[in-house]
């Protein structure tokens, strides 16, 4: 049990995506004390496994490192990662919050040498690659990650394995006996930044992402464009590993459907005008990209991105939401059935690849709130109805990142106001 | 007959989707289609049939009110409910189309000897003489629809199964002499009349 010098001036922000660091660092530059959680064990969140963002196309490194930065040069900020919250009590202004940190059995003594995954041989799915690929139980998240230190698997820190590792360490930074700790805070305003997850593919029956192997999901497209993915950013499909060059995109899966998700999650239809570029990275005019939609929203500006796209040969548009995929038994390629609404033509179409894009849920979806938290339909959260608690960034609606900082920004500013009148009222 | 037709024309101009919003069952849920095209290719009878619900949905809000109700595409559902548990929207799909076919067959220009609305007409007129389906008049009207000789054929074809439900006590002979009726068979037809006063008034057909 740590003791804390958190106060009523304090602010605590849940989750460390772009949106919860955005939202530290606001107001720890402006002077505030800031606690920042976050539940897995690095900072980024789902951005940092984005292979390119749009509009730009540039690399999530950039973004994260001058965060990263700015958070490395910032006192006010205190980092807790492998940390959830369990419980808030209180109302604006004064919070008592209880934290559960998990063991990283490895402590700030790791130079993230490497030394101890190589001592290891045991593996575990890799979150980094939405469980596409494996890692060593003591491994490095991913290479942007924050801390840069090395996590000890649970599952090998009593075995012979956790020994190994602890004997290949050359700065003593293993530590076996690392429990799980309760920690008590006292805060005057909590943002929640919690991000979103991607809705489970296996739902959508029709579609048969759990029977087909060629089926996937555009969160795992980004990872295997990615040269830091499992296939090292070749795009080969997961049947058999063989190059897909004629991809299908599946747009609305799981959005704008009574029976899954009734919002439209926004970002999905600019995540598959993006990735059909990695396509033509990829193959060039040998790539072959067609997106089924009901219709394309590419809002604001990133229309001209959405016309960049058509004018691209490769790339095919067919107005019209599949209704069901197959699978051709003979060389595993999928098979779109449905009909086309400019036209009312019936289509059976073969594919190498098959990408649905899926849409965002709130990752809090049936995890237990605070009580006094304000949930839209589609479980985003609103806030608290006092304004002690505010919703940032994905947590709050399906953004895209540009918007996602902006609702930090602004969910910092309220935070900070409601600090203000908290020592307002401290100091009368 | 076709008065109704005339006198609904008359009554609803060009707004044919306000017309299916008033007098067809669940008519009032057609705009809430977004064109997806889910149904279209989720029925098992896509292929064969003119018009799918996508396509119909959409000809109503384009007001195609001839081409529509004379088809004889929603005759062609058989109510699997594929696609109601599919569409993104919960269209009651199926709904609308048998609401369109009744409609079509009230203003008496659904098409004429389509086979689905045949059996519909001989199935109705069987239930409501004696307030329950006589199983043996209803399958002998049924064989022999299309004349005397496909009927025997059909008949004969059918011989094992007939036989087999006789023995079986699930079809009784004797009910070829008009067979047995519900017990208040006076009420049936009251509770009839009133159905069909209390449907008139809602949908406009009497004053
Ligand atoms: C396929 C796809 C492609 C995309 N491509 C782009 C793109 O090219 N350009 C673009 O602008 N946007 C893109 N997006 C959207 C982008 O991913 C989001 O805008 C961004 O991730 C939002 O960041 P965030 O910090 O709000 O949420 P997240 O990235 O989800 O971060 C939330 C963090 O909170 C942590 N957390 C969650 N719950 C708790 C808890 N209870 N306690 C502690 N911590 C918790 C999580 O572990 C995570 O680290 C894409 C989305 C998809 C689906
Ligand atoms: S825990 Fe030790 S061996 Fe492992 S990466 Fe860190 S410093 Fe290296
Ligand atoms: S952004 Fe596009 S793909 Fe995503 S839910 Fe909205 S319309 Fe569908
Ligand atoms: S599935 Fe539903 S929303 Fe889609 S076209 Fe059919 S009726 Fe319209
Ligand atoms: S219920 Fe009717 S319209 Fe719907 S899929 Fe089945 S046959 Fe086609």
């Amino acid at each position: 049990m740590t003791a804390s010098i958190a106060t009523g001036q304090t602010i605590l922000v849940v989750g460390g995506g772009i949106s919860g660091m955005t939202a530290a660092l606001e107001a720890a530059e402006c002077g505030k004390q800031v606690i920042l959680v976050e539940k897995t064990p690095t900072l980024g969140g789902r951005t940092a496994q984005l292979y390119r963002y749009f509009p730009k196309m540039c690399h999530p490194t950039c973004g994260l490192e001058i965060n990263l930065r700015r958070l490395k040069g910032n006192p006010n900020v205190r980092v807790m990662t492998l940390t959830e919250v369990t419980a808030v009590a209180g109302s604006r202004g004064n919070y008592a919050v209880t934290l559960k940190v998990a063991p990283r059995h490895v402590t700030e003594n790791c130079t993230a040498c490497g030394d101890c995954g190589k001592a290891v041989t045991s593996e575990i799915a890799d979150a980094y690659n939405y469980g596409l690929g494996k890692v060593k139980a003591a491994y490095l998240p991913h290479a942007m990650a924050y801390p840069q230190r090395y996590v000890i698997d649970p599952s090998i820190a009593g075995t012979a394995e956790g020994e190994a590792a602890k004997a290949a360490c050359k700065y003593g930074a293993v530590d076996l006996g690392m429990q799980e700790e309760t920690v008590q805070l006292n805060v005057g305003a909590v943002v929640w930044a919690t991000g979103w997850r991607p809705y489970d593919a296996n739902k959508i029956q029709p579609y048969g992402y759990d029977r087909y192997a060629n089926v996937i999901t555009s969160v795992e497209f980004e990872r295997l464009a990615d040269p830091h993915g499992p296939t090292g950013g070749k795009i080969l499909r997961p049947g058999d590993g063989k190059e897909a060059k004629n991809i299908a995109f599946i747009q609305c899966a799981g959005s704008r459907d009574e029976n899954h998700l009734r919002h439209c999650s926004r970002i999905c239809c600019m995540a598959s005008l993006k990735q059909t570029q990695y396509v033509r990275e990829a193959w060039g005019d040998e790539g072959k990209s067609t997106i089924y939609y009901i219709d394309i929203r590419a809002i604001d500006r990133f229309e001209d991105f959405y016309q960049m796209v058509q004018k691209d040969a490769t790339v095919s548009f067919v107005k019209s939401k599949v209704a069901r995929i197959a699978e051709n038994k003979d060389n595993g390629n999928p098979v779109l059935h449905g009909v086309d609404t400019e036209g009312y033509h019936r289509y059976a179409t073969e594919h190498d690849l098959v990408v649905l894009a899926v849409g965002m849920e709130p990752e809090v979806t049936g995890v237990k709130l605070p009580d006094d938290i304000i949930l839209d339909s589609s479980n985003f959260i609103e806030g608290s109805r006092d304004g002690g608690m505010i919703g940032a960034g994905a947590a709050s609606s399906p953004l895209d990142v540009n918007r996602a900082v902006q609702s930090a920004t602004a969910a910092s500013l309220r935070a900070i106001q409601v600090i203000h009148k908290n020592a307002a009222t401290e100091n009368a | 007959m076709s008065d109704l037709n005339t006198q609904a024309v008359a009554r609803y101009k060009n707004n044919f989707l306000r017309e299916v919003e008033e007098r067809v069952e669940e008519g009032d849920m057609v705009k809430m289609c977004m064109q997806c095209g889910v149904c279209a290719g989720s029925c098992p009878l896509g292929p064969h049939w003119q018009h799918s619900p996508q396509k119909i949905f959409m000809m109503i809000r384009a007001g195609k009110r001839e081409e529509v109700l004379t088809s004889d595409s929603m005759w062609m559902c058989t109510s699997c409910y594929n696609c109601i548990v599919r569409c993104p929207r919960q269209l009651p799909i199926t709904h609308i189309m048998h609401g369109l076919a009744n409609y079509a067959h009230r203003l008496g220009i659904a098409p004429k000897g389509q086979p689905t609305r045949e059996f519909a007409k001989t199935f109705w007129n069987n239930l409501i003489k004696k307030g329950r389906v006589n199983e043996l008049t209803l399958t002998l009207a049924h064989y022999f629809a299309n004349g005397i000789g496909p009927g025997i054929q059909i008949a004969l074809n059918m011989q094992k199964i007939g036989l087999g439900m006789v023995l079986a006590g699930r079809l009784n002979p004797m009910e070829i002499f008009g067979g047995h009726s519900v017990k208040d068979l006076n009420g049936f037809h009251a509770v009839l009349a009133k159905a069909k006063e209390i449907e008139d008034r809602k949908k406009g057909f009497s004053a």
